[in-house]
């Protein structure tokens, strides 16, 4: 089975330094291209492999739409954007390719930034490197008090909890279950909703987390159901939601009489459809649906649709696609000046109409202000979308 | 609160079930035939694509889709062995993990190339949706089904291997494969059947779990401890063993979620350590 | 399980040659001229490649975090998929203190490997029982259990969120540790450098050699009269120190601790990397870490969406033509055209 090996130390460090050497092979610099002296370059780290892959092709097919629809030039500056794959899983590696985007390919924006630690681990970056840095999915309060280069384009967490919590409790829902996810998300989530809910005078039956590698939400929804709520909270990570409400449904959660609400994630555009009956009359509030009824979000949709076979954009994708705007906006204002500093002060207190509706960076805080729409999920030509039909103007991110 | 009790261990048994579907491949594999297939989360995705593809794209209803996953993981399963697997039957257990590591990352990566990183929908037939009234009791439909295909497969496994011929030749080229061959049994053959029908359990396990543990792209990391612990906790190369660790893990998981919520997440993990240290080499002795 | 690893400990047979002089413990401690180039490499990389120290620091310390699981899967052959509780309680360690005033990276270091050797020593009698699937699997184990401690820790360790503020003093008061990534390599490779003539010492020494008899054949070494489960408890704590170094570079480099530090996928990459640079050499450990995470970087930056794919065929290559990862291969393919080589 194993052959007896027989080699001396002498012929065995020999091969350890040929090895040594042919590792040392690709840290050849790449192959430099010819670069127009005046582009201007967007590093955009997304996790494209591994669990959160959909997040960063959501947005990087929304940047890739935004050029497309704009042009490349702005200011009289190339737009280059170089895409990298962090795998969203550790934050020294992010860091690193933060890095190595402002030494290697001097890049004059960093964007991105699928969850909150690689986003916290790469802050110190952009202060040191003075290099404006959009945040377009991470979605904590503290991220944009981190560096004074932040601006955060996507949304966050406590801003678009607070609102399903006023809305349930105007709404005759009185007695309310929460389930979260055990983690900092989720436990945010679950801080903001009971804060809330409770200030309007709600009442919480239980606040329930489930372990972040759970796969059965079954004995979970099983003690939802023998407690008899009026309703049933949820925050759990992006895709899991699915798992929820089926068994919601399955379980009879429903027919009990208990409704479900929570926040725009488990309703997540991308998978709306995936999930099919079991999320009808879910209530949530979002930033985003690919519902919303505006001309501008109508050309969006359709655009991003017909640009990507067919898959709809999600609330991910506004956070791509209002981060480019920020950027050719910012960079019109400085007359394509790429100095940091001239940048981030020219993002400060932006305001456009995006295809989510009307939104502004407020100038104090770096972090995106927008309305917050109440929604249900219904049935329209044979697929599933959050309907709107109530909402709050000018959402701040109430901190934690 | 008795009727709560009966739920819970109802959910637990349900959740072992699957638990042991998508592991007993890997039992077959890495008991009868001493091969480390880290990449049998792998044939387990590709049986619940191809659930997902043949209900949504030509739209075969769901129980007809499982046989199909069965059998496009066991082909698959059997061409590779063929071609790759073979030849590291005789390689250390460390490479074979290198190896099979190699081809999750390929599947992955094929996975996400052909459909996409999402999560893929599953639409069950209404019958297998909702809850049914058994005993004055509520029982989640689709639940019932799982136990009664975990029943189903237990009792074919084990008459396959333990009363037919080719069960026999297994035995016996896994005792001996010298003494086997020259008795005649074609050890080439045997193996490449026996790593098929592991295969196809995977997809087949993949199938199922679809509605419960979703199918994306990293399926095969994402549930890879869990099939090993199944296989290590009842003992490789049994069906007997990974089917009590399956049921026991289950059950204490849903009990401890739902009556300890607080410390639900650690109580898998003590019942495996545990487990192991009482029972170092599985429930069910295996047979290396 | 059968042998992970074809070390050259199975050189002994020819007195003469110099292998089998070391194992017998007869030879000295020198160090061969390929050695000395092989250490060279990495200070000639940091005058020629400026711009990638920090990918090479990270690539250092993961290194440094193989040679940790090298030295109980490669020398003791105990197989661990847990090995990233200890480098996580190591940087968690590390960072914590920083976080709150601590400043000094050396004391943090030594303070680090202090903590992961207790934690690695107190699990280590869970550990020595069983056999190959087992150990894997209650290192596993261990290692889910202090990730969901982390986790529901959130106000110590920040949780999935992370521990942020982690701000590390000037090392020596004089070297800031910058964008440049300067510091952090030099640093981490002075102390890869010292933690592995530590380990080359130990691997040659009695012990280590009490160690490969262990590898061989656990069930004779009490034969001989030596105490099996306390060699084991020793090297399982070694190896949880060597990753707890690792760990707390990491956090004092990145001034950042991610929960993934303690997470599986980080055991199990691991795991790859030791395998493929090929175990029971040390060497290896190094070889395999450096080979993987250059081929990641440059596959992904090739390829940011399907690099894995890539990655995936190139593992499977190595397995199909050569045994025992890299070094397993380099030697097979000197014994077939050794003597035509100088």
């Amino acid at each position: 089975m194993q052959q007896i090996v027989q080699v001396g130390r002498r012929g065995l460090l020999h091969v350890i330094a040929a090895l040594a050497l042919l590792v040392g092979v690709p840290f050849a610099p790449p192959v430099s291209q010819a670069i127009a002296a005046d582009a201007f370059k967007i590093g955009l780290i997304l996790p494209l492999t591994g669990p959160f892959a959909s997040t960063g092709r959501q947005i990087e097919a929304a940047c890739r739409l935004y050029i497309d629809q704009h042009g490349d030039t702005v200011a009289g500056r190339k737009i280059e954007l170089i895409v990298k794959d962090d795998t969203g899983l550790a934050p020294e590696t992010t860091k690193r390719i933060a890095q190595d985007l402002v030494v290697q390919e001097k890049v004059q924006v960093l964007a991105g930034f699928g969850l909150t630690p690689l986003a916290l681990a790469t802050a110190p970056v952009a202060t040191e490197a003075k290099v404006p840095m959009i945040v377009m999915a991470a979605a904590t309060s503290i991220i944009p008090s981190r560096s004074p280069f932040i601006v955060r384009s996507g949304f966050s967490l406590p801003q678009i909890t607070g609102p399903i919590a006023d809305w349930a409790a105007k709404n005759k829902i009185k007695r309310v279950v929460t389930l979260v996810t055990d983690y900092g998300p989720g436990l945010d989530a679950e801080k903001t909703f009971v804060k809330r809910f409770g200030e309007a005078g709600g009442i919480i039956v239980e606040s329930l987390r489930t372990p972040l590698r759970g796969p059965d939400y079954g004995p979970f929804l099983q003690r939802v159901r023998d407690a008899k709520p009026d309703a049933l909270f949820v925050f759990v990570p992006s895709g899991e939601g699915t798992a929820v409400m089926k068994q919601f449904a399955d379980r009879g959660l429903a027919s009990a009489g208990i409704a479900l609400i929570g926040t725009g994630d488990v309703v997540d555009d991308d998978i709306l459809d995936a999930i099919g009956a079991p999320a009808l009359g879910v209530v949530t509030s979002f930033h985003y649906s690919a519902a919303h009824p505006s001309p501008e979000n109508k050309a969006y949709v359709e655009a991003f649709m017909k640009a990507n076979k067919g898959m709809r954009p999600n609330f991910h994708s506004l956070g791509g696609y209002d981060g480019m705007n920020l950027i050719y906006e910012a960079l019109k204002k400085t007359n394509g000046n790429s100095d940091g500093e001239k940048l981030v002060e020219a993002m400060k207190g932006l305001s456009w109409v995006s295809p989510r509706g009307p939104m502004t960076i407020d100038p104090a805080t770096r972090d995106v202000i927008q309305t917050v729409y109440i929604r249900k999920v219904e049935m329209r030509d044979g697929h599933y979308w959050s309907i709107e039909f109530d909402k709050v103007d000018a959402v701040k991110d109430p901190g934690t | 609160m008795i009727g709560n009790f009966i739920g819970v261990v109802f959910d637990g048994v349900a959740y072992g079930s699957l638990l042991f579907i998508i592991s007993i491949g890997l039992s077959v594999t890495m008991g009868l035939m001493n091969f480390v297939n880290l990449a049998h989360g792998a044939f387990a995705m590709l049986g619940g694509y191809a659930c997902v593809v043949a209900m949504s794209r030509m739209g075969v209803p769901f129980l007809a889709t499982l046989p199909l996953a069965f059998v496009v993981s066991a082909a698959v399963g059997a061409v590779l062995e063929r071609l790759l697997y073979r030849r590291l039957y005789k390689a250390t257990h460390l490479d074979q993990v290198l190896f099979s590591i190699g081809l999750v990352f390929i599947a992955i990566a094929a996975a996400t190339y052909a459909f996409g990183p999402q999560q893929q929908p599953v639409q069950l037939p209404p019958f297998l949706r909702g809850q049914v009234h058994v005993l004055g009791m509520d029982l989640g439909a689709y639940r019932l089904f799982l136990i009664a295909v975990v029943i189903g497969v237990t009792l074919a496994l084990t008459w396959l291997i333990e009363r037919t011929r080719f069960g026999a030749q297994i035995r016996a080229s896994v005792d001996n494969q010298q003494a086997a061959a020259g008795l005649g049994v074609n050890v080439d053959r045997v193996f490449s059947l026996t790593f098929a029908l592991g295969s196809g359990l995977a997809g087949l396990g993949g199938g199922l779990g679809i509605d419960v543990l979703g199918l994306e792209p990293t399926f095969p990391l994402k549930y890879m401890v869990y099939f090993l612990l199944v296989v290590a906790v009842g003992g490789a190369g049994t069906i007997t063993g990974p089917l009590i660790a399956a049921l026991i893990l289950g059950v204490f998981d849903v009990a401890g979620k739902y009556y300890v919520p607080q410390v639900g997440s650690f109580i898998i993990y003590v019942m495996m350590i545990v487990m192991l240290l009482l029972f170092p080499r599985g429930l069910v002795g295996r047979r290396t | 399980m059968s042998h992970p690893a074809r070390g050259p400990a199975r050189s002994v047979g020819d007195p003469t040659s110099e292998a089998a002089r070391s194992v017998t413990g007869l030879t000295t401690q020198r160090w061969s001229r390929y050695e000395i180039v092989f250490w060279l490499l990495p200070v000639v990389a940091f005058f020629v490649f400026p711009k990638y120290l920090t990918l090479g620091s990270q690539i250092l310390i993961t290194g440094l975090f193989a040679l940790s699981l090298d030295l109980i899967l490669g020398y003791a052959r105990i197989l661990s998929l847990g090995q990233a509780a200890f480098f996580g309680v190591g940087a968690y360690t590390a960072g914590l203190m920083a976080k709150y005033g601590w400043t000094e990276p050396l004391s943090g270091l030594v303070a680090a490997a202090a903590v992961a050797t207790l934690v690695g020593w107190i699990t280590s009698f869970l550990v020595v029982r069983g056999q190959d699937l087992t150990r894997l699997m209650v290192t596993l184990g261990i290692g889910l259990m202090l990730y969901e401690a982390a986790n529901q820790a959130t106000s110590i360790t920040g949780g999935v969120d992370g521990l942020s503020g982690v701000e590390m003093g000037k090392l020596f008061g004089v070297f800031g540790f910058g964008m440049d990534g300067k510091t952090a390599y030099v640093y981490s490779l002075c102390i890869l450098f010292v933690v592995f003539c530590f380990l080359r010492l130990v691997v040659r020494s009695p012990f280590g050699l009490s160690l490969r008899g262990i590898r061989e054949g656990e069930r004779r070494m009490p034969a001989i009269g030596a105490s099996v489960p306390r060699k084991l408890i020793a090297v399982y704590t070694m190896g949880a120190c060597v990753a707890g170094i690792a760990g707390a570079l990491l956090a004092q480099t990145t001034q950042f601790v991610g929960i993934d530090t303690l997470g599986f996928p980080r055991s199990a990459e691991l795991m790859i990397m030791l395998v493929l640079g090929g175990t029971g050499y040390l060497y290896g450990a190094l070889i395999g870490a450096a080979l993987f995470m250059i081929m990641q970087d440059y596959l992904s930056n090739l390829n940011p969406v399907y690099w894995q794919f890539w990655l995936g065929l190139l593992l499977v290559m190595i397995v199909m033509f050569a045994r025992g990862g890299v070094m397993g291969g380099l030697i097979t393919l000197r014994q077939r055209f050794g003597k035509r080589l100088p």
